[in-house]
């Protein structure tokens, strides 16, 4: 345990010491505050009742976002330490496989939360700004972050096992861009799908993490969702320590 | 400390080492020499647990490389070829990183940074990012690093390679330093590295090893013929009269010099010295000499010798 908080003080602060962690943060900021002042305007035209929250999660702005960051933030875990040498240094030290993809993992999440932590601030202004209580619901804003840390999971966990593949950052960051959107992807059920009707929808449907996210964007903790997250978490960790591991037979 | 027998790395269409056995004991000084590319990075990688081999046993301090790595990385300290540190830290930062990585507590792990630091003379760059620092001194941090969690054996892929004759210097005296508390074993392409900082020396070549011994006596194994070399002032039959009643000399060869010297080179029958025969008839004509020395052999000759051999014997 006393490693892997070792480990993952060294992750985030390597995302700080560059320049990475603050263009990063930077860049996911800019494209929040875009999406809600796109949003907004939106909103100009079609009043509903549905909170702002609501409707950031369920549109694509959330979605492009987190697919193009999420890349970002997990490129370098292991594809930097690889062309560096350092990750020779770091696997020559009694340290388990499995606390380094903990620890990797761990401080990629941490970071992620971090990129989203400002879209409180930006809510907590429209909520002072419109005097609408109903955008900082409590309850509703747990969830929905609950459903934003579910995603994100999926989506470092995946963006590990990318990075675990090569050493190459570039490539790294566009293996995990391809599973991100073909992962993203599944949630739109093609016609085709609809015609066989019955079971493969209903399994389309269960997969779709855009279905997912709209649920705990409106405040709804589903477990099944819960656990689908996390389990295709457990599964990438899984293999990217596999990755890890099959070095030691190559 | 170290009990390698039969290891041999194999990739798709190469073998890098091939089934190579050697001991190494506790408190030595070993050299690991060997041209680019002759599987020493290799041997080292699978020594500190980091590449399996594909057959073979390699033990460190009686510990598997293979099945027990965490045991034998606890005891080793690995510096890996060209040193990769991360160049984002600061120079006490990385290695109290490094020595948490290595199961040091807190309070240890402070009090032995504050040692290396100071073994290895950084504490005037403590507070430094490593990545300004000049090469030298990034090399000494991963000394520090190899050394901070007192390992019994030591590693070093290369310590010296890309620095500076005054860098080289410092580092190998700091290797030097080592040899008294640690098992050191370093790779090194720099034949006269070895020479100055160890006491044996394995030589590598295509992936097996073609010698093992001490310096002085891989000295001595090839310069059996002990040639001697003389500058006399004197004719050439002159020379050639006086020396041809000396017992124990195989072969004369003469060339002559400047002014009335000739160069003289004595290759006498194995293991003869034929200094004092030579002194004493060069006293008795009382010819003038200006040098007698008897052929010293390098390592770089001994590198040659055996690698040409090899060669030739395929």
């Amino acid at each position: 345990m006393r490693v892997i908080l070792t480990l993952i003080r060294r992750e985030l602060g390597g995302a700080f010491q560059s320049l990475t962690g603050y263009v990063v943060i930077a860049a996911s900021l800019l494209l929040t505050g875009m999406a809600v002042m796109d949003l907004i305007g939106w909103l100009n035209d079609r009043p509903t009742d549905a909170p702002i929250t609501e409707l950031f999660y369920q549109s694509t702005y959330f979605w492009v976002i987190l697919l193009v960051v999420s890349p970002v933030i997990t490129m370098r875990t292991f594809a930097a330490e690889r062309s560096s040498g350092t990750y020779e240094a770091l696997m020559t030290t009694p340290v388990g496989d499995w606390e380094v993809v903990l620890a990797k993992f761990a401080g990629a999440f941490l970071f992620y939360v971090l990129t989203w932590l400002p879209l409180l601030g930006v809510l907590a202004v429209l909520r002072r700004v419109t005097g609408e209580t109903l955008i900082l619901d409590p309850r509703v804003t747990a969830v929905a972050f609950l459903g934003v840390f579910l995603v994100g999971a999926v989506y470092m966990s995946l963006g590990l096992f990318a990075s675990s593949l090569t050493r190459s950052q570039i490539v790294a960051a566009m293996i995990a861009l391809l599973l991100g959107i073909a992962m993203w992807m599944l949630s739109f059920r093609p016609p085709s799908a609809d015609g066989i009707g019955g079971a493969l929808g209903r399994a389309l449907d269960h997969v779709s993490l855009v279905r997912q996210m709209e649920d705990f964007a409106r405040g709804v903790v589903d477990s099944r969702h819960v656990v689908f997250c996390l389990s295709v978490t457990g599964l990438f960790l899984f293999l990217t320590q596999k990755v890890v591991e099959g070095r030691r037979w190559k | 400390m170290i009990e390698v027998s039969e290891l041999t790395k194999r990739y798709p269409g190469r073998t890098a080492v091939n089934g190579i056995s050697f001991t190494v004991a506790r408190g030595e000084v070993v050299g690991f020499l060997g041209p680019n590319g002759a599987g020493k990075s290799t041997t080292l990688r699978m020594l500190s647990s980091y590449l399996p081999g594909t057959s073979g046993t390699a033990r460190v301090a009686g510990f598997d490389v293979f099945h027990q790595p965490d045991e034998v990385r606890r005891r080793i300290g690995y510096m890996p070829e060209n040193n990769p540190i991360h160049l984002d830290m600061r120079v006490r930062e990385f290695l109290k990183f490094r020595a948490r990585l290595k199961g040091l507590g807190w309070r240890r792990s402070r009090s032995r940074v504050d040692t290396v630091l100071q073994q290895c003379g950084l504490t005037d760059v403590q507070r430094r990012i490593i990545g300004q620092l000049s090469k030298g001194y990034r090399q000494r941090v991963g000394l520090a690093d190899a050394l901070v969690h007192e390992p019994d054996l030591i590693i070093l892929d290369e310590p010296t390679i890309g620095l500076d004759p005054h860098q080289i210097r410092s580092v190998r005296a700091l290797i030097k330093g080592l040899a008294r508390h640690h098992t050191v074993l370093l790779s090194t392409h720099i034949l006269s590295e070895v020479e100055m900082t160890c006491s044996r020396v394995l030589i590598l070549n295509r992936g097996e090893i073609i010698a093992a011994d001490t310096t002085a006596n891989l000295e001595k194994r090839l310069s059996l013929d002990g040639g001697v070399v003389a500058e006399i002032a004197a004719s050439a039959e002159a020379i050639r009269e006086a020396f041809r009643d000396l017992p124990d000399l195989v072969r004369l060869d003469q060339e002559p010099l400047d002014g009335d010297f000739q160069r003289v080179t004595l290759t006498p029958r194995a293991g003869a010295d034929l200094r004092p025969a030579v002194f004493e008839l060069v006293r008795d004509r009382n010819w003038s000499l200006r040098e007698l020395t008897r052929r010293h052999h390098s390592l770089e000759d001994i590198f040659v010798h055996l690698t040409r051999t090899k060669k030739e014997a395929e």
